[in-house]
């Protein structure tokens, strides 16, 4: 097979020449005559009854054009959608604006029009909201005690949904273990925090009767879909715009209650509405990530071979689902083997409500925390038994030649090779070294920690959720490539171009990718999972095949030789042994367009469109080694060396995947280090602006050392994985590992995250008083 | 609001001088944006912690959401949309671009334009300095790493271009 000169070609990205001059637009970007401009009243309790509603003033004020409240728009809109979920599953109706009581802070109950956004604003003032506090339910494992206030009345209890998994003979595991390992975790909640907070511009024309939504969203169709349904609109009159969005992480996975609302405004002012919201606002009612709290219990032989393992856990869903909510913890379940051949395991999921912003997908979704587990387990193991970390995870790898790897989880894992990775990964952090290193300074006092995570994650989604490609060569000789992926930062513009330009011989100037509206792309599921480039960019690759196909009987046909001796070069075809007989695919493209004489069935163009569902995930792997130093005096954590290596197939474009991978172990950093959502015993979110979450700089990490290593998958012809949330995953047991390492000599044997000074200085300091340094 | 009571200001952005009357309350980031149709700076968030909103007023990088506008008056700003040269971006916007510096690009003018005041006080800045110069600008995509490559590219070309 020829070498390409695209695939696997750093080529600079599409996107850039617009956004690095100020000319990207995003939501709040996008200007339209006469538009007014939407603020919303949000709850300042927890869990509260409406008593009194007084909206008269607010109506009255100057440049106010309308106000709408709860009660006034239940009937008007439906209630927010929810997917996934098993029969135990209870959804309590989440209206647009809360109608008789509010459940989290920051829930909406009303919102004001006006014509400009400082004006709404102080309209907002003017409303007068009678509340009747009741009892908020913050902690889930306190939400589930005999006695706690029920915050749906039409249950008798908290609980959201419940699973129960188990898969192999864990009576005879625990039994025959040499040793139990327990280990109680708590996966703090994050906030996604794109640097984009979400906006929506909706506008209705009335003669068309069609409703055109923009949105800051990762998934235009599906939002499409469900507005439709909410606003009671034919799919045909409901347009959707992804324009370029800001970050989204999972957090724009979603249907937000703003959507519904600004597009049931916009039909019912008959003018152009925005809604831009505030970074306050996005901590209190854009999802939140991770919430678990559990219990794991490891059952191992002396010499660190793993029996079973249990996890009993317990989801922090929030006062509602959003629409993915339930579909998240079980990914944890799907993914508890991690790398390692476990022949029993079980999950015991308990899903609470609780009076907060809603979980939901946040990079990883679900399988970070199942990560974490598995890795923090092994730790212990190793520590348990006094076995080196490395050791112990070889010790259960699969090998290389095991694969699809069966899990007692019920996957089969595509590919892998996990000690290649982690082979690599020792040999570039020189591990042995290392070792000795920790050794002598630790004679001298210091805290330096080593931590690894040997992971793998499931992506590419999936069996069950296929994505969308067209590829139309054009008359005038211009390639348009249509795809339902939707990319807020990706690079698919570039990739995807890579793919067709590569398929067909065509250079990438010629070929420009389009996606994000709903009225240019016929169909699409959109952009998470890491599955933008896995499925959508196989669809593409698809389609491309399919018009090279098509340009062939073309071309023999107006040729007039046989298909088969036609040579296809560098974007042309040609005769065989009469080279200079041929025809490019554009000119293939002109004539198809204009020729009289098409053969039968033939539609006079060179375009194909295709769907590509996967018959199974894809499982990237790898191995991330983090050394750090905790200053005992402060707590600070200082990250000396970080490498990671990767395995995500084969790879189209190796600055993006670079870019994904940093920009992942960042975000894990974060969860690691220094980020939580904070509601205090009453409910009231304490970290509700960037002053109080704290999120990563560049000043808080060295250079990342990146490698990689290729073990492409069967599960698509390109022979990719995804890699949007492989960093993510991969670096927060790494790093938590570390640091448990590095307080080692105090008898620490681990810590809930964040890592945080305030935490880490208390641990030291008490060591200290207590002499228990070792 | 009582049209008394706006003020009336004068700046130039970008080489052009405008003048507007604005609320006392109207914040410089809502006049860029708004008011002047400049869409290329960002807002990230509303305690000036973020840094998309970064500019130039005068000589320092600003955080113009924390400005009001009629502070402004009577001063010089730069935005993102000023640092081409009609079609010839500046070397910075070469090198965000060269280095894959930006992802969703929300974070990006704000970022550009801080290291554009970095690269005016210290035109060779070393890795641990433009981590630290960059302190005020929050980025969720790339992880920063291919960021300081470019803040270095673009002091190399400046450099070559003395």
């Amino acid at each position: 097979m020829p070498v390409s000169k695209l695939i696997g070609a750093k080529i600079k990205r599409r996107e850039d020449p617009s956004l690095i001059r100020g000319r990207g637009q995003f939501v709040d970007d996008i200007k339209l005559p006469d538009t007014v401009y939407v603020a919303i009243l949000r709850s300042p309790y927890a869990h509260a009854r409406i008593k009194n509603l007084q909206t008269d003033a607010a109506r009255r004020h100057p440049g106010v054009v309308a106000v709408v409240t709860g009660a006034e728009i239940k009937d008007e809109i439906t209630p927010l959608p929810v997917s996934g979920g098993n029969e135990t599953l209870r959804v309590p109706k989440h209206h647009v604006l809360a109608v008789d009581k509010v459940c989290y802070v920051g829930e909406g109950i009303a919102a004001v029009v006006a014509s400009d956004r400082y004006i709404a604003e102080d309209a907002l003032a003017l409303i007068r909201v009678e509340y009747e506090a009741l009892p908020a339910v913050i902690d889930p494992e306190k939400a589930l005690v005999p006695g706690s206030p029920v915050i749906h009345a039409e249950w008798p209890d908290n609980i959201a949904f419940r699973s129960e998994q188990t898969q192999g003979d864990l009576t005879k595991a625990f039994k025959d273990a040499h040793k139990i390992v327990k280990q109680r975790l708590v996966h703090q909640r994050l906030a996604p925090i794109a640097i984009e907070p979400r906006g929506v511009v909706a506008r209705y024309l009335t003669a068309q009767k069609e409703l055109t939504l923009w949105s800051s969203t990762q998934i235009p169709h599906m939002l499409k879909g469900h507005l439709s349904q909410m606003l009671k609109l034919p799919e045909g009159q409901v347009r959707v715009v992804a324009p370029e969005v800001g970050g989204g992480f999972g957090s724009k996975l979603n249907v937000y209650a703003e959507e519904g609302l600004l597009g049931y405004l916009a039909i019912k002012l008959n003018r152009p509405v925005k809604w831009s919201e505030g970074r306050r606002e996005n901590i209190q009612a854009t999802i939140h990530g991770r919430g678990q709290v559990g219990e794991v219990e490891a059952a191992v032989k002396k010499d660190g071979a793993l029996l079973g393992l249990k996890y009993k856990v317990i989801a922090d869903i929030g006062a509602y689902h959003q629409l993915f909510t339930p579909a998240i913890p079980p990914f944890t379940g799907l993914m508890l083997s991690g790398c390692y051949k476990i022949p029993a395991i079980s999950m015991e999921l308990t899903a609470v409500f609780t009076n907060k912003m809603s979980t939901d997908a946040y990079r990883g979704a679900g399988r970070p925390e199942a990560t974490f587990v598995i890795e923090r387990i092994m730790d212990r193991v190793a520590q348990e038994l006094k076995l080196d970390p490395v050791k112990v995870r070889q010790q259960n790898f699969p090998k290389a030649t095991d694969f699809p790897f069966k899990t007692a989880t019920g996957l089969a894992y595509d590919s892998g090779n996990y000690q290649l990775a982690l082979n690599k990964a020792l040999k570039l952090v020189g591990y042995e070294k290392l070792r000795r290193q920790q050794k002598r300074l630790r004679a001298r006092g210091r805290l330096l920690g080593i931590g690894l995570s040997t992971y793998v994650e499931i992506c590419a989604m999936g069996p069950g959720f296929w994505e969308y490609g067209k590829v139309d060569v054009e008359a005038g000789g211009k390639v348009t490539v249509l795809s339902g992926a939707s990319p807020h930062g990706q690079g698919q513009k570039t990739s995807f171009a890579q793919i067709v330009g590569d398929q067909l011989g065509i250079e990438l100037d010629d070929i420009s990718v389009i996606h994000g509206d709903t009225a240019s792309v016929p169909k699409g599921i959109g952009t998470f999972g890491s599955r933008a480039t896995a499925v959508g960019g196989i669809a593409i690759y698809q389609a491309a095949e399919k018009v090279r196909e098509k340009a062939r009987e073309l071309a023999s046909h107006f040729l007039e030789v046989d298909p088969e001796d036609l040579n296809f070069s560098e974007g042309k075809f040609s005769v065989k042994g009469v080279p200079r007989k041929g025809l490019t695919i554009q000119q293939i493209a002109r004539q198809a367009a204009t020729d009289k004489n098409l053969p039968k069935n033939m539609t006079p163009d060179l375009a194909a469109e295709t769907t590509f569902e996967p018959s199974n995930f894809t499982f990237p792997f790898g191995t991330h080694i983090c050394v750090v130093e905790v200053e005992p005096q402060t707590g600070r954590v200082e990250i000396k060396k970080y490498i990671a290596v990767d395995d995500c197939g084969k790879v189209i474009n190796p600055l993006l995947v670079d870019g994904q991978v940093q920009g992942g172990i960042v975000q894990g950093l974060g969860q690691a280090l220094m980020e939580e959502v904070v509601y205090d015993a009453n409910g009231q979110l304490l970290s509700g602006s960037l002053m109080d979450y704290a999120l990563p700089r560049a000043a808080d990490l060295p250079r990342l050392k990146l490698a990689r290593t290729e073990t492409p998958t069967p599960v698509n012809p390109l022979g990719i994985k995804g890699i949007g949330e492989a960093g993510t995953i991969g670096s927060t047991p790494a790093i938590a590992n570390a640091v448990v390492d590095a307080l080692a000599p105090f008898g620490v044997t681990h810590i809930d995250m964040p890592l945080n000074p305030q935490k880490l200085w208390r641990l030291c300091a008490a060591s200290n008083r207590s002499g228990a340094r070792r | 609001m009582d049209p008394a009571l706006k003020k009336k200001i004068a700046i130039k952005i970008n080489g052009v001088e405008r003048s507007c009357e604005v609320e006392p309350r109207l914040l410089l980031v809502h006049l860029i944006r708004d008011v002047l149709g400049l869409t290329g700076t960002h807002i990230g968030c509303e305690t000036s912690i973020c840094g998309a909103c970064t500019v130039m007023l005068d000589d320092k990088a600003v955080k113009s959401c924390t400005v009001l506008a009629v502070q402004a008056g009577g001063s010089e700003l730069l935005t993102i949309e000023g640092l081409a040269r009609g079609e010839k971006l500046h070397p910075l916007q070469e090198a965000f671009w060269e280095c894959h510096g930006l992802q969703c690009g929300y974070c990006t003018p704000g970022m550009i334009l801080t290291a554009y005041q970095l690269l005016q006080r210290n035109p060779a800045p070393n890795e641990k300095q433009i981590r630290h110069a960059l302190d005020g600008n929050l980025c969720r995509c790339t992880g920063y790493q291919h960021i300081v490559d470019a803040v270095k590219h673009a002091a190399k070309r400046m450099k070559r271009r003395k």
